[in-house]
């Protein structure tokens, strides 16, 4: 299936003129780079969903807020679409340009602008790399707890735009639990301030609404983040299994034991074995699943969870239990995990990672699904689990080389997110909706829960400027889509067109 | 689920609860949302007629080894608590009751939280999911039953401290807790000076720390944790020992700071860490009880509101005016918003509830 903007379905934009608005942007914002030329936009077709390239119309690389400003006020008055750009590194095209619009790139905004170790805070500009953050809080014995896969490259301002997540979210949470305030500016050219350096802030929680919108709503231009204490030390288990449902029920026993990890990560036997052919980090290749354990905290309290969590494993069936001996071990432990995706990356030409969630009781049955539509399909599935939150990372392998073959694995893709949503979970847990998953959201929501959500997108951006098409599906594309959950009958505003 | 035995007085009204909201925006009549009305006080009288949620109420799941509960609107928070006592959990915003019917409806609504907040995270931080009656009388939910879900514009979390202005809650999916394993609390009489600036060192390390209140000469603390680092920390810290119910008072506000006979309005400060003490002239040491580490501030004072406000604004808060329990404080009790922020307000509640039924005025007389 196509993803890519279809204004039949998406909503008409409105049609200008290339050089007539370089020539109005140019005017109206002396210094701001501009890019026009075809080989200049090439770089910024795609973000990290790769397989969907579109040129934007220009590329504005502003470095000043007066120009970001300018930009918006220009671009609402002449009726020019708005997507903004971080790092690039998304992995649901939340970042695809559109070919009528502007791509607004945020990446010269890099600066960390304060870090105050007494008030355990960081101020930074959206372009900072997330791991930038951590390595600058350091020196004070602190750090920034969500760190999402693509840590070292990913930036502050694309991590608020799509909530990003990590290995640590059951403990720490997701960015909207570690960013205090927002500095917005708005379609029509506006500042404003989101959240407070205060725990709360007055009024309605604007910032939690901001957090994942997906540059729907405004552009985030500054953020300023919560730090945490360094655990005093971290170690971490693996336990290896016999079968993927004694280790997804091991899962729960940890939990029910009261003992709440830093991380808790399961990898099925594909995924093991890529990782292990890859970055030799010690795995057990003859195993069904691993889990790795990380537990964190107060030395004295980390050695006794460790002990509860080895007998927990032990009943639970393990067929091998290993703790890092040493900061060395542990960092092996991890490179195994952190790099399944380069991995499996290795064993096929081209891969399509998949983000679901599910409520962990529903493992053994979702697993078993993805086996089946695998099989259906005949391709192969690794499945990388964030076992500890129910976030599902199943690595579809295919060949785009093949006729046919993206749009199995994609299909596929669907059938296991469909899946997720039967269940009772999501089809994205942390990597966002974007394009990518556009299609799916019908299957999630029904018209009255959508119809909410352009609600939402209408108080801050009534003309539909910011990055449309992201996100929310229109109503028309749920009904040709064929997936549109019409739940009670219920489908408000039958008299309207639906865009 | 097998945790969770049904009560007698289980019941979904959510039916009975849309065909009220339509016949309000059919009349074009105003609602007052209440469920047990404990928390009437925080925020400005409502003139409509109260839509109780009391009635719809009930655990409709809870696995404990998910970590997961929800919940109708209408459950009074004291039996959800029990039931997650029982499995050895906790709700982690440690969320003050103001009396024995409160409900969990009332607790998301209004978005408060206790004690344990600068550690654990905020009622928002805890809300997953939530089902929502909207203007049109249809429930919808967002949102749900799992730890990660960025599908669509979080409204779950925007619904809390919204007040009921932008539909009508009726459930929660929350995450929960479990219980710590060791507890203690401990009193250490030490000047404001010096309590705060323990407090910035302590706040740089890995703690046990998870409630720290100044008051009266001395700073009160709660450990909590795993049995060996609260021992540790405790052999550290000293002090004497304080009995826990300190801190369910300080959360109830029966403490005597909070009394009743005090004729001058309470004030809540919101600050950032590390905020020294606001020059206000008249406030004396007594007239302040500095919780959440110092980033929550009770004030008891006569002072003009700008006064006040002018005065957290500066630091990077906000003021907020409880009045006295027993009515509605004299000032508006929330700090105006800056014109943009209050214009996207409006046009928010104009999308979300466009006859203005839910809750009119109740955060601000515009909303």
């Amino acid at each position: 299936m196509n993803i890519l903007y279809d204004e039949r379905l998406d909503g008409e934009l409105p049609a200008t003129d290339k050089a007539d608005v370089l020539a109005d942007l140019q005017q109206a914002a002396p210094g701001l780079t501009l890019l026009y030329r075809e080989e200049d936009l090439r770089p910024f077709e795609c973000d990290g969903l790769a397989a969907y390239r579109v040129l934007p119309m220009l590329v504005a690389l502003p470095e000043t807020l007066e120009q970001v400003e300018t930009l918006m006020k220009r671009c609402r008055a002449l009726g020019v679409p708005v997507v903004t750009r971080g790092a690039g590194t998304g992995l649901s095209g939340g970042a695809l340009p559109l070919e009528k619009g502007v791509l607004l790139v945020m990446s010269r905004f890099d600066r960390i602008l304060d870090v105050d170790p007494d008030a355990r805070i960081a101020r930074l500009q959206p372009g900072v790399r997330n791991l930038a953050i951590s390595e600058a809080a350091a020196p004070y014995g602190l750090y920034y707890a969500p760190d999402p896969s693509s840590q070292i490259a990913c930036s502050i301002g694309g991590n608020v735009a799509e909530n990003a997540g990590g290995v640590h979210c059951l403990k720490y949470g997701l960015t909207v639990h570690n960013v205090m305030k927002v500095e917005v500016i708005t379609i029509e050219g506006e500042r404003m301030t989101l959240g407070s350096e205060a725990l709360d802030a007055q009024g309605l929680d604007l910032l939690a609404l901001f957090n994942g919108s997906e540059g729907m709503l405004g552009v985030v231009t500054e953020i300023t983040v919560k730090l945490l204490p360094k655990p005093e030390t971290a170690k971490v288990l693996m336990a290896s299994f016999d079968d993927v449902e004694k280790a997804g029920r091991a899962v729960g026993d940890i939990i029910a034991a009261g003992i709440i990890p830093g991380g808790l990560e399961m990898m099925d036997k594909l995924a093991i074995r890529a990782a292990e052919d890859f970055v030799k980090a010690g795995y057990p290749v003859e195993a069904e699943a691993i889990l790795l354990c990380e537990l964190d905290g107060v030395e004295a309290d980390v050695d006794d969870d460790c002990a509860t969590v080895r007998k927990v494993l032990e009943k639970a069936g393990a067929t091998g239990i290993q703790q890092a001996r040493d900061e060395a071990e542990r960092a092996t432990f991890w490179a195994g995990r952190k790099n399944a995706f380069p991995a499996v990356g290795r064993m096929s030409p081209d891969y399509y990672c998949m983000d679901g969630t599910i409520p962990r009781r529903e493992l053994p049955r979702v697993l078993k699904g993805i086996a089946d539509f695998s099989e259906e399909y005949g391709l192969r599935v690794a499945n990388v689990f964030h076992a500890g939150d129910g976030n599902m990372h199943p690595l579809i392998l295919f060949d785009a080389n093949r006729p046919g073959e993206l749009e199995q694995a994609e299909e596929l893709g669907g059938k296991i997110l469909e899946l997720c949503v039967e269940v009772g979970g999501s089809i994205t847990g942390e990597h966002g909706v974007g394009r990518e998953k556009i299609n799916q959201m019908c299957a999630q929501f029904n018209p009255g829960e959508l119809t909410t959500f352009h609600a939402v997108k209408a108080a801050f951006d009534p003309d539909r400027l910011l990055n449309p098409g992201k996100n929310i599906p229109t109503l028309a594309r749920c009904a040709e889509f064929g997936a549109m959950h019409v739940h009670n009958n219920e489908l408000p505003h039958p008299e309207l067109p639906r865009f | 689920m097998a945790q969770t035995r049904p009560q007698p007085t289980d019941q979904d009204i959510s039916e009975a609860l849309g065909d009220r909201v339509r016949r309000a925006t059919a009349e074009g009549s105003l609602l007052r949302i209440a469920g047990g009305d404990t928390k009437a006080f925080y925020g400005r009288p409502v003139d409509g007629e109260t839509l109780s949620t009391r009635e719809h109420r009930g655990i409709t799941y809870y696995d404990p080894v998910e970590l997961i509960v929800s919940v109708r609107s209408g459950t009074p928070l004291a039996e959800l608590e029990a039931t997650l006592a029982g499995n050895g959990q906790m709700l982690g915003c440690e969320p003050p009751h103001f009396g024995a019917n409160a409900t969990v409806g009332g607790m998301v609504a209004t978005g408060l939280s206790g004690p344990r907040r600068p550690w654990a995270g905020s009622v928002r931080d805890f809300v997953l999911g939530t089902r929502v009656i909207n203007h049109e009388g249809y429930q919808q939910r967002f949102g749900g039953e799992v730890m990660k879900n960025v599908a669509g514009y979080d409204l779950s979390r925007l619904m809390v401290g919204a007040q009921g202005t932008l539909g009508l809650i009726t459930e929660v999916s929350l995450k929960v807790l479990p219980r710590p394993g060791a507890s203690h609390s401990l009193r250490l009489e030490i000047p404001l000076a010096d309590a705060q600036a323990k407090l910035a060192e302590w706040g740089r390390q890995p703690l046990p720390i998870t409630a720290a209140a100044w008051h009266a000469g001395a700073l009160h603390l709660r450990l909590e944790g795993g049995p060996s680092s609260v021992a540790a920390t405790r052999e550290r810290l000293g002090g004497d020992e304080l009995d826990a119910g300190f801190w369910t008072a300080l959360r109830e506000q029966t403490l005597d700071f909070f009394s009743r006979d005090d004729a001058r309005p309470l004030w809540r400060l919101s600050l950032p860490h590390n905020t020294p003490s606001l020059a206000l002239s008249g406030v004396e040491e007594a007239d302040l009880l500095h919780d959440w580490a110092g980033t929550q501030r009770w004030l008891r004072s006569d002072l003009a509101a700008d006064t006040i406000r002018e005065a957290c604004a500066r630091a990077g808060g906000h003021a907020t005016c409880l009045g006295s329990r027993e009515g509605p404080g004299q000032p508006d009790p929330f700090m105006p918003l800056e014109p943009v922020v209050a214009k996207y307000h409006r046009n928010l509640k104009a999308q979300l509830d466009p006859k203005g039924i839910f809750n009119p005025g109740r955060l601000y007389a515009e909303l």
